[in-house]
């Protein structure tokens, strides 16, 4: 582990470090472009309805789908990049975003619950989220896109450790 | 379930040891309290229709209708009093009620994080009290329970037990007499002084929650002589005499008479409205463990606060009392409501609006610190970028209106050619604006508490506790990313739940917040020249292996 020993600048945010499955690229993908599908069916749903022959928005349908595919194709793979988690004897540790990022910080003595999450498409993926909650309203870390087994035996384990460390600063 | 304590031991002068041990059933004057609310609002009603009756068959059903809602209004809160049920053993605190759905809430004494003693006029003068046990569990009504009502006396009894420091399980020691006499007194920290009245004028949410108020009065009152078709000549001689007014007054008087109508009005029921929030304020502190704010002229409101649940407070000055010198002081605590989803500020507040002097002395009386809050170093200004990134974000929106404007007027005849200059002339209010915003920010150390603090239209200065801080939430957008900078946040069991330091120099920022708490964030910190951070594990299985191993071995 570094040691920064509180030196004033020269510092950064390593990542953290284990990625995500690769699967959850797929995940974020299907996301994305069903998204991108009921945009597009909207704005196309207006231009057909609309009662003079709209140029503007065939051209703002075009844009839409242009950019709608960049955002499916890109998006998935940037968040992969930037999403990671890591667990130490003494914290777990978040990254997540792709244009905006966000890391967080839970120590292992201040967590409350571990949950695990599996909706539809991630069941058919095996994939799994895992949610670490503290104390506070606003500091849930959650890890989006495990391989099931790994999400399974990290909420296990985060478990097991919470339960020895008593006290939550509440 | 025991058997239901006899009358009697309610009314003894002298409560025996463990006073709330046996179930115990609220006050029956709470069915006459709660009666009282609904029937009150009758009164105009009935009287207005008792002097304008016509002798018709109006007036009886009305008063029939009146009659039956009272009596249900009676029975449902008989029954609701019949089958509340409350009592304090050694270990928790029990609730039972309702009639039709029952419910059964048990909560261990080692979690109530507040209790608040409410009483609204009609209770005052039957001499009850409201309770409300505040757990700081997040969910609204979950975390909070409430004894409608409870005597004044044994409410208070109730609030010295629950929220003593628990030297032992037995009741014997929870309750010793000599504590409750020490406790009566409590050390006065602040009192209310007339001159405030007129900072809590000033507050503006008060101007605008009046006028709410009077809005709605007066739209209810319009209702209620529509219904009854009562006024039809009182509103025909208000409409005359006002256009006749319309018409013969100059438009300018008209103009300059409603608004001082309103200015004068608006100030008036913002005094109104402070004194009857604020009168009698006291806070006070009661042995070591708890702080007592106690104030209200027609509903009393007393709000205790262990010490232990406090993390820090809040300094926030509203423009308009900025400009005055003011400031509001409030804490930041676990257990009370939390201010972004309740909006309900006023049971966190520590004193009304005051000098801010006064409120940066009592601030530091609270967390016991000598001095006032604004003792110590300065703090760190943040970098310029950050008013670059104010500035363009005001000014920005105006360039592009002025231009679009601009341009809409070249291409049309209907747009004037002036046009463009009305977003120009925002930009330097804008200016001076978002110049204030980045002065304000800013960050440090105090002692063993971290200090934010941001804003313009509500300038915040939070002192919040470091050991109260129960991890990070670090964020960048793009732009700030291009800038080098990023937003800190503290997160917090208390209060808001977390606290930022905004647009904070990334360095700087980092650096900030593993000083606040060293040692969380250092291990995933690395120096800038280091390039380790694409040491990643491709794949997950054999990584989740290493974490596993790091963790049980470290």
């Amino acid at each position: 582990m570094i040691d920064v020993g509180g030196t004033e600048g020269g510092v950064r945010l390593r990542a953290p470090r284990h990625r995500v499955a690769r699967r959850a690229v797929l995940w974020w993908s299907c996301q994305a472009a069903s998204r991108v599908v009921v945009l597009l069916a909207a704005v196309g749903f207006g231009a057909w309805w609309s009662p003079f022959p709209n140029r503007a928005l065939v051209i703002a349908l075009i844009v839409l789908g242009v950019l709608g595919i960049g955002y499916v194709t890109v998006m998935p793979w940037w968040r992969y990049r930037v999403h990671r988690w890591e667990t130490t004897e003494s914290a777990v540790y978040t990254a997540a975003g792709w244009l905006s990022r966000e890391w967080r910080v839970a120590p292992m003595s201040r967590i409350q619950t571990v949950d695990t999450a599996r909706g539809p498409l991630q069941r058919a993926l095996g994939l799994s989220s895992v949610t670490v909650t503290t104390a506070s309203a606003a500091g849930p870390l959650t890890i989006d896109g495990l391989e099931r087994d790994v999400a399974a035996d990290l909420a296990e384990r985060l478990t097991r450790t919470t339960q020895a460390t008593p006290g939550d600063a509440t | 379930m025991n058997e239901f304590p006899p009358e009697e031991a309610t009314a003894a002068p002298t409560p025996p040891p463990g006073p709330f041990e046996d179930w115990q059933r609220l006050d029956p004057k709470a069915v006459v309290a709660s009666t009282a609310l609904v029937v009150a609002p009758m009164f105009p009603i009935v009287a207005i229709m008792a002097v304008s009756d016509d002798g018709s068959t109006r007036t009886l059903t009305t008063a029939g209708v009146l009659l039956g809602v009272v009596v249900l209004t009676l029975v449902g809160s008989w029954l609701r009093w019949y089958f509340t049920r409350f009592r304090v053993t050694a270990e928790r605190f029990e609730l039972r009620e309702g009639n039709i759905s029952r419910s059964f809430r048990s909560i261990p004494r080692e979690r109530v994080r507040s209790v608040d003693l409410t009483a609204p006029v009609v209770h005052r003068l039957l001499g009850i009290s409201v309770v409300k046990i505040g757990t700081g569990q997040k969910a609204g009504s979950e975390g909070e329970l409430k004894l409608d009502a409870i005597s004044t006396a044994r409410a208070e009894e109730l609030r010295r037990l629950l929220l003593r420091p628990r030297a032992g399980t037995t009741p014997e020691s929870a309750t010793p007499p000599v504590a409750d006499s020490a406790e009566e007194t409590g050390t006065e920290l602040a009192r209310m002084r007339p001159t405030w009245y007129l900072y809590s004028t000033l507050t503006a949410s008060l101007l605008l929650f009046t006028w709410a108020a009077v809005g709605s009065a007066l739209s209810t009152l319009s209702d209620v002589f529509r219904a009854l078709w009562a006024a039809d000549t009182a509103t025909d001689w208000l409409s005359d005499t006002a256009s006749s007014v319309w018409t013969h007054a100059p438009l300018w008087a008209v103009v300059v008479a409603a608004v001082v109508t309103v200015l004068v009005g608006g100030l008036l029921g913002a005094l109104a409205f402070s004194v009857e929030m604020w009168w009698g304020f006291r806070l006070t502190r009661e042995g070591d463990a708890t702080l007592r704010v106690r104030r209200g002229l027609l509903t009393t409101r007393a709000v205790s606060l262990e010490r232990r649940r406090l993390r820090g407070v809040e300094l926030a000055e509203p423009m308009l009392l900025r400009l005055a010198g003011g400031s509001r002081l409030t804490a930041v605590a676990t257990g009370l409501e939390h201010g972004e989803t309740s909006g309900r500020s006023d049971n966190k507040a520590l004193l009304p609006p005051a000098p801010r002097g006064v409120a940066g002395r009592i601030g530091a009386l609270v967390l016991e610190r000598p001095g006032t809050l604004e003792d110590g170093a300065p703090l760190r200004a943040h970098p310029r970028v950050a008013l670059r990134r104010r500035l363009s974000r005001v000014l920005l929106p105006a360039l592009l209106l002025a231009s679009g404007l601009a341009v809409a007027a070249h291409q049309s005849e209907v747009v004037p050619w002036w046009s463009w200059l009305v977003p120009l002339g925002t930009a330097p209010p804008a200016v001076v604006l978002a110049w204030d915003a980045y002065r304000n920010l800013g960050h440090g150390h105090r002692d063993e508490y971290l200090v934010t603090r941001y804003g313009t239209g509500v300038k915040r200065t939070v002192l919040l506790q470091r050991e109260g801080i129960i991890g990070w939430r670090i964020s960048q957008s793009p732009l700030q990313r291009l800038a080098g900078l990023l937003t800190v946040s503290a997160t917090t069991a208390a209060g808001n739940g977390y606290y930022s330091v905004r647009d904070a120099e990334a360095e700087q920022g980092l650096s900030f917040a593993e000083s606040c708490v060293p040692g969380l964030l250092s291990p995933f910190l690395e120096k800038n020249s280091e390039f380790t951070s694409e040491s990643v594990d491709s794949l997950d299985g054999t990584s989740h292996e290493r974490a596993k191993k790091r963790t049980d071995h470290p």
